[in-house]
């Protein structure tokens, strides 16, 4: 199947429309929760909850003995939950740091989800197959009804989310305000806490525990370059997570053996690589032809400079001047020198140049910085 | 216990060695999620070395995954560099994607190699001792022992040869610098033994659990002591203990050997965790409310001084005037009581002269702005603590 077909069936393949949908809504939930993560300089948070999720859908599969995604699901959602509260925990009671905590509660709560699968495998109940599929997760998997679970999941976070918008906002830029103008801090500390272990959670389907971090922060990240505003930012990054979850699906539906989660992540990678290099107020690209530009400008006022105290010291200002006394200053090139003949600041005839007066003048306030500057 | 129980229980602790040494440092330098990542983006690594050497025990493709390794972190810098996200996110995208080339480059490729995602993620301690080295035609151990035994032991002797370099750079990273001693040669050579040390026990414990087996010891090791030598040794101790107890615990359960060796980690810190005697957060919680009391009881004293008339110190007032509960007021009073600092007579409560000595120090203190210097204090005087 190559793309052309793939488009032209999403709408009327049962499978397709269904995993399309739903890498879709998972793609726009985590870049809007992900928004908030990347900005509280959470961003590890969530491949630790992700790892952690592990023994929780074991231990709910041992408990029901049903493959139920919902339930499963919710033990994910609990033992992420008890993940991220002792994350807490050891950050502020012992004098452990934050990375440790996040490393040790992810490796340990995976190592027993282990433990877990492993021990369900040899267990002599046949029903077991399949619960591996939320390492790496398997988009192939899902059914409306995970797709509807999805929506509902989104649409409630999202009327959360407007319904706490201030509060959310003023908790992320200026936490100390906050306490002062009397908001519960800690309780919309919490709220959002376990918003984004709910994205989290709902993502371990579709692209597993091991890869699901990416998902929270690459949409995020790409967004955070194109915009100062937070509001524009959560949805670029909902709208650019919904469209890595379409495309990396599209992608792996046209190939074969090839996963959806870490196509999806790919395809957020290459989002933001795009927006480190081709955003125009923060992007490498930009950032560095204007680097560039501003070196230029420099150089040439360095050589307006340099002309205007040879000039000085004559009667005449547009005295001519050999362009071979230029030599003992390293400034200037053919290009520079012609710059400064468009810009009407010298005269250039033949192997001479000489400054006219509005070069003069120019060159006399290139330090002063009240002269406008109509540039 | 067979000779193929007791190897597997050799490469275990070995490899738990070998992990807590330079997971010591990285919980120290505060870059325990950088080992994360590096087990992460080692899979590409892998991937990429299978195919040349087709062998997972090759030096070459150790090699190759390490650089790869290193490559992370060099990426990791660089985007941190440029500004435009935090160190934090910069960890977070590359290693997933870096997974992801690995995760697919299996998945193009699964018909015609040995190796799955699973292997290198989860790896099965219990075969190690099925792979075996001849040399001239005499059995001389498992493969994977060898390996990371050498590992092992390159890692010993750049301990013993650099302690000192590590120390400083570990703990004054500017006091290092000006010494000569190149905070980045240390980090790129740290960098690269933890990155060896990952693709070393990958084979036997999985990519993900090595992060467990480098950071669960040593921060269980940190919460019970603050000197480096004695960390280093408790977090190799740790390592052992785990490794030794998990086999026995996968043996009994019958299930993977290395998610039993992490879980006895998680236990082990979880021990650590609520019982450490002055971190653990039964002695943190403990010493937060006897300070509690011991604010109290100072701000009570304070009140007495400052009041003369007897209204004012009443036993009743208290509860009244200062706001706490009964059980609070009644504990105050009781320590104060305990302690000599007051004397309660017909319900009116006045400063004895050791209680006034205490409280017109605690007040000097307090106004030359050298509050700490109350803690030391409260052991000339008190009796009894909060």
């Amino acid at each position: 199947m190559n793309l052309q077909e793939y488009f032209s069936l999403v709408f009327s393949d049962y499978t397709l429309r269904t995993i399309t949908l739903g890498t879709a809504i998972l793609g726009a939930v985590t870049g809007m929760l992900g928004s908030f993560a990347v900005l509280r300089k959470q961003s590890l948070l969530g491949d630790a909850i992700s790892h952690a999720a592990l023994p929780g859908i074991a231990i709910a599969f041992l408990i029901t003995g049903a493959k139920d995604s919902n339930t499963l699901l919710l033990g994910a959602l609990v033992s992420g939950l008890i993940g991220t509260f002792w994350i807490r925990g050891i950050v502020s009671k012992t004098h452990l740091k934050s990375d440790t905590a996040l490393g040790l509660i992810l490796s340990v709560f995976f190592g027993f989800g282990m433990l877990l699968l492993t021990y369900i495998q040899k267990q002599p109940n046949a029903n077991q197959a399949g619960l591996d599929k939320y390492l790496f997760g398997q988009a192939a998997t899902l059914v409306e009804s995970d797709v509807w679970l999805m929506a509902i999941v989104t649409g409630v976070s999202l009327c959360v989310m407007l319904l706490f918008w201030k509060e959310f906002k003023i908790l992320l830029f200026d936490k100390d305000y906050a306490e002062t103008l009397g908001f519960n801090t800690k309780t919309i500390d919490v709220l959002i806490t376990v918003f984004i272990v709910l994205a989290i959670v709902l993502g371990l389907q579709t692209v597993g525990v091991v890869l699901m971090s990416a998902m929270l922060l690459a949409p995020a990240a790409a967004a955070r370059q194109w915009t100062n505003s937070l509001s524009t930012m959560v949805v670029l990054a909902s709208v650019f997570g919904a469209f890595s979850g379409v495309f990396g699906t599209a992608i792996s539906a046209s190939q074969n053996n090839l996963s959806t989660g870490p196509v999806i992540v790919i395809v957020a990678a290459v989002f933001v690589l795009i927006s480190f290099i081709f955003s125009p107020s923060r992007g490498l690209l930009f950032r560095q032809i204007r680097f560039v530009k501003n070196r230029r400008d420099l150089e040439l006022q360095k050589t307006l400079s340099f002309m205007f105290h040879i000039a000085e010291t004559h009667d005449d200002i547009s005295h001519p001047h050999e362009i071979r006394i230029l030599n003992n200053f390293q400034g200037f090139t053919k290009g520079s020198l012609k710059t400064l003949e468009e810009k009407n600041y010298i005269r250039l005839e033949g192997s001479t140049w000489s400054l006219t007066d509005q070069g003069f003048e120019t060159a006399s306030n290139l330090y002063n910085q009240q002269h406008q500057n109509n540039e | 216990m067979s000779s193929a129980q007791f190897e597997i229980q050799l490469i275990a602790s070995i490899v738990a060695i070998a992990c807590a040494i330079p997971g010591t440092f990285l919980v120290l330098r505060k870059m325990a999620m950088i080992s994360d990542a590096i087990s992460h983006s080692i899979l590409p690594g892998i991937v990429v070395g299978f195919f040349i050497t087709q062998d997972l025990n090759s030096p070459w493709l150790i090699l190759l995954a390490a650089f790869t390794g290193v490559i992370t972190v060099v990426l990791v810098e660089n985007i941190q560099k440029t500004g435009l996200v935090k160190e934090d996110t910069a960890i977070g995208l590359v290693f997933p994607v870096l997974f992801s080339i690995g995760v697919i480059l299996i998945a193009k490729n699964a018909n015609d190699v040995h190796l799955d995602i699973d292997a290198v993620l989860l790896g099965e301690l219990a075969f190690a001792p099925f792979d075996r080295i001849y040399m001239g035609g005499v059995d001389v151990g498992p493969k994977s022992l060898w390996v990371i035994g050498s590992i092992l032991l390159i890692t010993i002797t750049l301990l013993i040869l650099f302690f000192k370099e590590l120390k400083l750079s570990t703990f004054d990273k500017g006091l290092s610098a000006s010494l000569g001693f190149s905070p980045i040669v240390i980090h790129y050579g740290l960098m690269s033994v933890a990155s060896v040390t990952t693709v070393g026990a990958f084979d036997a414990v999985g990519a993900i659990l090595v992060v467990a087996l480098m950071i669960a010891p040593a921060a269980s090791a940190y919460l019970l002591t603050t000197d480096l030598k004695k960390m280093l040794l408790l977090s190799i101790g740790f390592g052992i203990l785990s490794a030794i107890s998990g086999y026995w615990m996968a043996y009994w359960l019958d299930a993977s050997i290395a998610g039993s060796i992490t879980t006895m980690l998680g236990i082990l810190f979880l021990v650590v965790y609520l019982f450490a005697p002055s971190k653990g957060i039964i002695a943190v919680l403990y010493r937060e409310k006897q300070q509690r009391t011991e604010v109290s009881l100072l701000t009570f004293l304070l009140h007495l001084k400052n009041h003369e008339e007897e209204s004012e110190r009443h036993v009743k007032h208290l509860n009244e005037h200062i706001n706490w509960q009964k059980v609070r007021s009644r504990t105050v009073l009781d320590l104060a009581l305990k302690n000599n600092m007051i004397a309660i007579d017909n319900k009116i409560v006045s400063l004895t002269p050791k209680g006034d000595e205490f409280t017109t120090q605690a007040i000097d203190y307090i106004i030359t702005n050298e509050d700490a210097q109350i803690e030391d204090m409260k052991d000339d005087f008190f009796l009894f603590r909060g």
